[in-house]
């Protein structure tokens, strides 16, 4: 076993940790033909419940299982409340930088964040500035990624504050574990985490446009074709609201209704997990079949709430990313209690010369990617891949920022050769409403397969595990 | 409930359904054929069966001929048909995926994996193992279909509509058989035994058999199977019997837009509760059940405006 990484279940001296110690003892006494049956169990149950995500550039309607590990993820009681601290801390600076950006602009002024950082970017929306919404939160979801590097120490490697998704698989992979390995819930404190659609609920009726006594909630899909239908269909129904497209909505009198077999429907709060560009085809991309006309004039009236809001792009691009630890000193007036990583912008010719000579140890990410498509992971590549990917910095290097390539921890989980490390990286679910910030325990662990590997998504050939946040 | 949302939800009913009547035609068509008869006159009904679906022509495009194996393929596996039993499952698979969070877990895994096992299987491995076998694992997919959707699903308008559709359908579906068939056997000129097991072949595609021997307690003659198919309230898969449903759906679902929809449900409904057989037959079946499915078809086209598509 590697001694350059941090595993979460084996200290350096290979011993256990003692969160694990219940775990390995119940995996040692296991035969491993059950856990063989139990995994093809776990296959089977998700194919027939069609727990799957549409995978892009493949043909229309692919449908793959993102793959379970049946070795949890545990993380002590101490552990998730630093964790909890650092993350609550996080949105509620990410929120308050959003408030300010689209009002005063404090922040820029006082010249902590450079505006033309802020005012350029393709994700500031300039039809939000003076815009209230409920609240002022922004961001009512935040699916914010965790690894952890080095001796143990965690950083923040993204925020994800437009639509995050895979909590779907967080409730599915715990109903899985209980499902298959019930006595490990009798040994273990795990604190539970199937309320999320509850908690998330909750949370959106208190952001209901005001005098909204008992507000209709609607989630917004793309439609079947997306990557994380499966997930909006799992939210909506655990919700008890409707699952709407486009189509079915419309506006009249800067008021949104859908379109119900018994007429009109007035629509409240819309969990939307449509990107900006297509909500509104009047004013954003003129193209999208996918939005509602009219829906940003019915916004800015503020007769119906979006969440997350409209414009949360710029508060986690990847350009504005390495100011968030300044905007908790600025808005809370607090030390961050979360690492950022250290991040090159090549945008800045210092950082661009620095970049390139370094290529082959460096991560670098385009400002505006996501889901691991259009990144270069210097010591997994090639010298071709690399060599190609300096032609594409060196055309547009403002597009691009780099990362020491971080040291991810990792854990014991099943491959074909039976069980070996495997990188992995944590996505908790942070939703913030008018009663403050909250979250359930643990989030989403997920797991790059191929060995040595450190891109974790899922669309990269990433699975899952569940993730066990233990309350004593 | 969301007009987009009842739409797939009838639409995946009319597909069960549709996939399931198809295998129950099919399978008569095919039991008739191994009576004796010439190759042409079997042949001739193969080409009846594309016509009852007007699909001479497309199925023309792709096959030399009209026989048995050819019309089997196209109208059981061929993906490029519309109205194969293959296309049919894929439809109501994919209307139920576009809702699933509206269907029980159950619901949507009984449709779910009826489309799994079916796509995995060649034409050649349905043949191997026999062509009736498939025909019973068509019908009884669907009925598991239709045993979770009544044993799990809440009784509000989701349900409202998945029960009209599949009535529509079954209604429309089951005339379509009786006109087939009746037409067929009418032209026979034989009169002897190889008639007992066309139409003993008949009702038994349409479950009907037990039920005509319990009814009648009596030898089987057209006039009888056509009152049983067409009249009888009792016959679950009766024309009587879909109207009468599909008046009672209407009644749960009722909108300000759809008082002209429930009064042609209601004309049809009255027609079939105070009609006779002789005079069903004295008018001409044939044309009697053309006019039924017209009806049908307004049905459906009057439940699109007032409820599926509307503003």
């Amino acid at each position: 076993m590697s001694t350059a990484f941090y595993n979460e279940m084996y200290d350096s001296d290979a011993g256990l940790r003692p969160h694990y110690r219940a775990f390995a003892e119940w995996l040692a006494g296991t035969p491993a033909e059950r856990l063989e049956r139990k995994r093809a169990e776990a296959d089977t149950a998700f194919h027939r419940v069609g727990i799957t995500f549409a995978v892009y550039g493949e043909e229309a309607g692919t449908e793959r299982l993102i793959p379970f590990d049946i070795i949890p993820r545990i993380i002590p009681a101490a552990e998730w409340a630093q964790l909890e601290a650092g993350l609550r801390q996080r949105v509620q600076a990410l929120n308050a930088f959003l408030h300010d950006i689209y009002h005063e602009q404090a922040i820029l002024k006082a010249g902590c964040v450079p505006a033309e950082q802020v005012l350029n970017n393709a994700q500031f929306r300039r039809e939000m500035i003076g815009v209230d919404v409920p609240s002022g939160i922004y961001a009512h979801i935040a699916g914010v990624d965790i690894v952890r590097a080095g001796a143990g120490e965690s950083y923040v490697l993204e925020d994800n504050l437009r639509v995050p998704s895979g909590v779907s698989y967080m409730i599915e992979d715990r109903k899985m574990m209980m499902r298959l390995f019930p006595e490990l819930f009798s040994r273990h404190m795990i604190a539970p985490v199937q309320h999320y659609p509850d908690l998330l609920l909750d949370n959106l009726r208190t952001v209901a446009p005001k005098g909204v006594a008992n507000p209709t909630v609607v989630l917004l899909t793309p439609g079947a074709y997306n990557s994380a239908y499966f997930e909006h269909t799992f939210l909506a129904q655990q919700m008890g609201i409707e699952l709407v497209e486009g189509r079915d909505l419309f506006v009249r009198d800067e008021t949104v209704f859908m379109r119900t077999t018994q007429g009109p429907q007035r629509v409240d709060v819309i969990y939307r997990r449509l990107d900006d560009d297509f909500l509104d085809p009047l004013v954003f991309n003129k193209d999208s079949m996918l939005g509602v006309p009219g829906l940003l004039s019915a916004y800015r009236a503020g007769h119906v709430t979006l969440a997350n809001a409209i414009g949360t792009g710029v508060a986690d691009d990847k350009s504005v990313y390495p100011y968030v630890p300044e905007m908790i000193r600025f808005y809370l007036g607090e030390e961050p209690q979360l690492n950022n990583v250290p991040t090159w912008m090549l945008r800045k010719p210092e950082d661009l010369r620095y970049v390139l000579a370094h290529l082959p140890e460096l991560v670098v990410k385009e400002v505006h990617g996501a889901g691991g498509y259009g990144m270069l992971v210097g010591p997994a590549a090639s010298r071709a891949e690399i060599e190609a990917f300096r032609a594409r910095i060196i055309a547009a290097p403002e597009k691009y920022i780099a990362q020491p390539t971080l040291a991810l921890s990792n854990c014991p989980t099943f491959v074909d050769s039976g069980i070996a490390p495997r990188h992995l990286d944590l996505r908790p679910f942070v939703l913030s409403g008018k009663r403050g910030v909250g979250m359930v325990p643990g989030g989403l662990t997920r797991v790059a397969l191929r060995a040595g590997s450190l891109v974790v998504n899922s669309s990269q050939g990433g699975g899952t595990k569940d993730t066990w946040v233990l309350e004593n | 409930m969301l007009s987009r949302t009842a739409d797939h939800l009838y639409w995946l009913a009319r597909y069960t359904e549709r996939a399931e009547n198809l295998a129950r035609l099919l399978d008569v068509s095919y039991q008739m054929s191994l009576v004796p008869q010439s190759i042409a006159a079997q042949n001739e009904n193969w080409r009846a069966i594309l016509a009852l679906n007007s699909l001479e022509s497309a199925f023309a495009g792709s096959y030399p001929a009209v026989n048995v194996d050819n019309v089997l393929r196209f109208m059981v596996a061929d993906a490029t048909n519309p109205s194969s039993i293959y296309s049919c499952l894929r439809a109501a698979r994919e209307n139920a995926h576009a809702v699933r969070g509206t269907l029980t877990a159950e619901m949507w895994e009984s449709i779910n994996a009826t489309w799994i096992e079916v796509r995995q299987q060649t034409f050649e491995q349905i043949l191997a193992r026999g062509i009736s076998e498939f025909f019973d694992w068509v019908k009884l997919r669907s009925a598991v279909t239709r045993g979770v959707t009544f044993g799990t699903m809440l009784k509000d308008d989701a349900l409202h509509f998945i029960r009209l559709g599949g009535l529509l359908e079954r209604g429309d579906n089951t005339a379509r058989i009786l006109d087939m068939q009746y037409h067929i056997l009418r032209q026979s000129d034989d009169e002897g035994a190889s008639d007992f097991y066309r139409w003993g072949a008949l009702l038994r595609s349409l479950s009907a058999f037990q039920v005509y021997r319990k009814v009648y307690r009596d030898a089987i003659t057209p006039a009888r199977v056509a009152e049983l198919l067409i009249l009888r309230m009792d016959l679950p898969r009766s024309l009587h019997a879909c109207a009468d449903g599909i008046v009672r759906m209407l009644q749960l679902i009722a909108n300000d837009a759809s008082a002209e929809t429930q009064r042609q449900a209601g004309v049809l409904h009255a027609r079939l509760h105070f009609a006779r057989i002789d005079d069903v037959l004295a008018g001409g079946l044939h044309e009697y059940l053309t006019d039924f499915m017209d009806r049908i078809y307004e049905l459906g086209d009057g439940i699109s405006r007032d409820f599926l598509i509307a503003a």
